[in-house]
């Protein structure tokens, strides 16, 4: 199957999902099954090792290609994106019913699915790149659902700005790699894996891939986002964090953990803020009672895993990378989903003001016991194997004491959450809510319903997704074939002893669960210095540098832009005239000619306009700087020059007299002494800069080629002796006709000037 | 003898950027008058000085040998005639803006991007233009 016809299909059923969800239409989850099954066909070709790949010409002058490629990663990938989408666009068809918006809605998930999709399957770095930003900015619709709401934006706006920003940082660490292999394909990277894990970059080259992942995979401390994106509504959200956005950037760093694996740089980074995240997880997760945040800060915490999982070389930590990745996308989507339902029927979502719904809802009530018990990692849920799996790479892990206390907090954490879920919310005695609440229809009921029931599948028979799915995945991971067998039972082992003993400590947790979340929801600390307020110091610094910078630059005074241009090009001429070498110094010798009379005539009448008390002295005075350089004309060969410039500047000092006549000539300049003094240093900056550049000019040997050219041919092919006429009339007449032209317009820009000026006062006499 | 006129060049260039950066818009076309000039004269500089000899095919001859620099001629020729253009428009503009508004302070001719009133944006009231002085005066 083509690939790349797969994803331009993915888009393009954008319309008809907008089309089927605006009429809340179930069949709109048509739309990801039929992606999904198209996936699952091509299962046995890879699982048997053979990829399957596409690849279309796109920028070949820079090494890009339109490559898709599914191995088992991208495919297990794939299939979680499109099977679970099934189970969130049926589940929102319902969940939705109400809103106004669907068919814009339906067509984002649609288009934000589809770029999932390009992203996992790219095998391209830029492709994967594009696809990757494709998420950020769908993401962006998706989260800022409500618009209207500030919440909404502003949570809209941070997840925007911390995956794009990341994504910044991941294409510079791409464009390094591209240079160093020369190609950007990502199965050719893979291949030559020595080569780049050895080069001098390759450190930096991990530094930006990471911040990208993280920032995508909400690590700390850039968690906030994820967190505040829980104001889209619950599918958005159950989407987000089982299988999509914050899953990419793990399957960034899964995909080229190949290449790095074992890099000292790789494995610090990778375990250090992977640990640090399921910490920061667990704390926030503990102190929270809503049911959506609590399920945003659980998958933290996994996300934390993963990249900590990822950060330990060997072929068992892929496994429980992949192991753990496909029981977190089904528990996380099941119970997001249930707490949607859990939202709407009882019209509350804190926990701590919800019990005993398990009459009211059984079903739903059955739903989220499944799905809590294989977050909590109990047998016989596929939960259990992956948690097994953590600690079983922690334990052989360096550090591993380290290691295994972490994950020991944090499958703790893990196990509150999961009783939140089951136990707060349904066991007990009946709390009353706002709404009376009852099991909702099938379609919300059947996707968390059938993920739940594929958790304890899977653990019951733990061949059906092994060798099909998970082994290529976390071969692919591992970079070599993997050998294993997945299983439930392991005999007694150390990784039971921890299981027994995260069971326990979180069932004591939980029972005390509100002294502890009330305890620590007290810390004024995380909310005053937590990085969601640095985010918001960091965005009105933005704002207030922008402003002042406004300010300073785009002042609105006509006089400091003057100066500012003024003064950027004399110090650009004189920086430029300095370090390239061309200053020049003339030999003043030979100047001693009658000309000079000239010279000082410029400059004493130069001199008199600056000192003109009124505008006529002025005006006199420019006039006589223009008569100054009239004779210079005259005696230099060039009388035309000098007979047009005494009459224009005749004519203008006629007209300029006769334009102004009404305005108040007495008025000298307006600057206060200090202004005048900074003004001033300006223009002889750029006095001194035209002199000097007008020296470096005259020092430069004189190419007179073209005005040898008019010498001799004027007469041949112009018929003319007078080679300035000849060269303004005939060799460059359209020049004329330019300047003709300026003028023209010039007169009518005048015109209208004073006829709207008559309109004007016209107006205000009435 | 051009080393002379490059610095009487740049006194010309000294001036009208100083007159053109003033705040009474009737200095600033003095400016422009003097900056035209200053143009003109950078023109026939590069094209080199030194002969007194017109740029005319003598009778007889079918080609010039010697004698002035054409080309910058027939450059300067058209600037001299933008210049004008350029200064009348200008003056107009002034005018007619004096007209309106009653002023020759550039301060004050800030229709289009006025100063940041009293009460913007909060966190935008902030410490005022380096710079800032009290609008002059109108003078009729």
């Amino acid at each position: 199957m083509d690939l790349a016809f797969l994803i331009v299909i993915a888009f393009g059923l954008a319309p008809l999902a907008a089309w089927l969800g605006g009429r809340s239409s179930a069949l709109v989850a048509l739309v990801p099954l039929a992606l999904a099954l198209c996936f699952l066909a091509i299962v046995p070709p890879v699982a048997s090792g053979a990829a399957v790949s596409t690849a279309y010409s796109w920028i070949p002058s820079l090494g890009v290609a339109a490559a898709f490629r599914a191995d088992g990663l991208s495919l297990l990938f794939a299939l979680l994106i499109t099977g679970i989408g099934t189970a969130v666009f049926l589940y929102a068809s319902l969940y939705l019913k109400k809103y106004p918006r669907l068919p814009r809605f339906y067509a984002v998930l649609t288009l934000f699915m589809a770029a999932m999709l390009g992203a996992v399957l790219a095998d391209d770095l830029l492709l994967l790149v594009v696809f990757w930003e494709l998420t950020s900015l769908t993401s962006f619709l998706l989260i800022g659902f409500s618009p209207e709401q500030a919440m909404s934006r502003r949570a809209a706006q941070q997840g925007l700005l911390v995956t794009v920003g990341g994504g910044l940082a991941m294409l510079a660490g791409v464009i390094l790699l591209g240079q160093i292999t020369g190609s950007y394909s990502l199965s050719g990277l893979i291949a030559r894996k020595d080569e780049v894990a050895a080069h001098a970059l390759a450190p930096t080259i991990i530094c930006l891939l990471a911040a990208g992942a993280f920032a995508k995979s909400a690590q700390s401390p850039l968690h906030p986002w994820l967190a505040n994106a829980m104001v889209a509504p619950t599918p958005v959200s159950a989407f987000l964090h089982s299988a999509t956005m914050v899953k990419l950037g793990v399957y960034l760093l899964a995909r080229l953990s190949p290449v790095f694996e074992g890099h000292a740089t790789w494995v610090l980074l990778l375990t250090g803020f992977g640990g640090l995240t399921m910490l920061v997880g667990a704390v926030l997760a503990l102190r929270e009672s809503d049911l959506k945040r609590v399920l945003a800060y659980s998958t933290i915490i996994s996300l934390g895993t993963l990249v900590l999982m990822i950060g330990i070389p060997g072929e068992l930590s892929a496994m429980a990378i992949v192991t753990f990745l496909v029981v977190h996308a089904l528990y996380k989507a099941c119970l997001f989903l249930v707490a949607g339902i859990i939202d709407q029927q009882t019209g509350t979502r804190d926990s701590s003001a919800l019990g005993g719904l398990r009459q009211a809802m059984p079903l739903t009530a059955l739903a989220a016991l499944a799905g809590s018990l294989s977050m909590a990692g109990l047998p016989p849920f596929i939960g259990f194997a992956a948690k097994e799996l953590v600690y079983e790479t922690g334990l052989a892990a360096s550090a591993s004491g380290l290691v295994v206390g972490i994950a020991l907090l944090a499958n703790i954490a893990m196990v509150v959450v999961a009783c939140i879920l089951s136990l707060r919310c349904f066991a007990g005695p009946r709390v009353e809510t706002p709404k009376t609440p009852h099991d909702p229809g099938l379609a919300m009921l059947a996707g968390p319903l059938v993920l739940a029931a594929l958790g304890l599948v899977f653990g019951l028979a733990p061949w059906l997704v092994s060798d099909a799915l998970i082994l290529p995945a976390a071969a692919a991971i591992a970079g070599r074939p993997i050998d294993y067998t997945l299983s439930l039972w392991h005999g007694f082992t150390p990784m039971l002893l921890l299981s027994v003993v995260t069971l326990a400590l979180g069932i004591a947790v939980f029972r005390n669960g509100t002294g502890i979340r009330l305890r620590l929801a007290m810390v004024e600390a995380i909310p005053r210095w937590g990085p969601d307020r640095a985010y918001d110091r960091l965005i009105q610094g933005l704002q207030q540098l922008a402003a002042w910078q406004t300010r300073m630059i785009q002042s609105g005074s006509l006089r400091t832009y003057t100066g500012y241009t003024v003064a950027v090009a004399a110090l650009a001429g004189l920086s430029a005239l300095i370090s390239q070498g061309g200053m020049a110094w003339p030999d003043f010798a030979a100047s001693r000619q009658p000309e000079l009379v000239i010279a000082a005539l410029l400059a004493a009448s130069t001199f008199a306009v600056l000192r003109a008390r009124n505008f006529v002295a002025g005006i006199a005075a420019a006039g006589l700087v223009g008569f100054a350089v009239a004779l210079l004309f005259l005696f230099q060969g060039a009388p035309d020059l000098a007979f047009t410039q005494f009459s224009v500047e005749a004519l203008s000092i006629v007209i300029l007299l006769a334009i102004i006549g009404r305005l108040p000539f007495r008025d000298s300049d307006y600057r206060r002494r200090g202004e005048r003094l900074r003004d001033g240093a300006i223009a002889l900056a750029a006095g001194i800069m035209a002199t000097l550049v007008m020296l470096s000019v005259l020092a430069q040997p004189f190419d007179a080629r073209i005005s040898d050219f008019f010498r001799a041919e004027s007469l041949p092919q112009a018929h003319g002796r007078n080679l300035v006429n000849v060269i303004i009339v005939d060799f460059r007449a359209l020049d004329t006709l330019g300047e003709i032209t300026v003028l023209g317009l010039a007169a009518i820009a005048a015109a209208a000037v004073i006829a709207g000026l008559r309109r004007a006062t016209a107006g205000d006499a009435r | 003898m051009e080393p002379v006129f490059a610095l009487a060049f740049g006194v010309l260039v000294a001036a009208s950027t100083y007159l053109i950066m003033s705040r009474n818009v009737l200095r600033i076309v003095l400016g422009l008058l003097v900056l035209g000039n200053a143009a003109n004269l950078s023109i026939f500089l590069a094209g080199r000085m030194g002969t007194r000899t017109p740029p005319l095919v003598p009778e007889g001859a079918t080609t010039l040998v010697g004698g002035a620099n054409p080309l910058p001629q027939a450059l300067i020729l058209t600037a001299i005639v933008i210049s004008f253009a350029l200064i009348a428009f200008t003056v107009i503009l002034f005018e007619s803006a004096h007209r309106r508004f009653g002023t020759l302070d550039t301060e004050a001719l800030r229709d289009a991007e006025p100063k940041p009133g009293p009460k913007p944006a909060p966190a935008a009231a902030a410490a005022p233009v380096a710079g800032d002085v009290p609008a002059a005066e109108t003078v009729r």
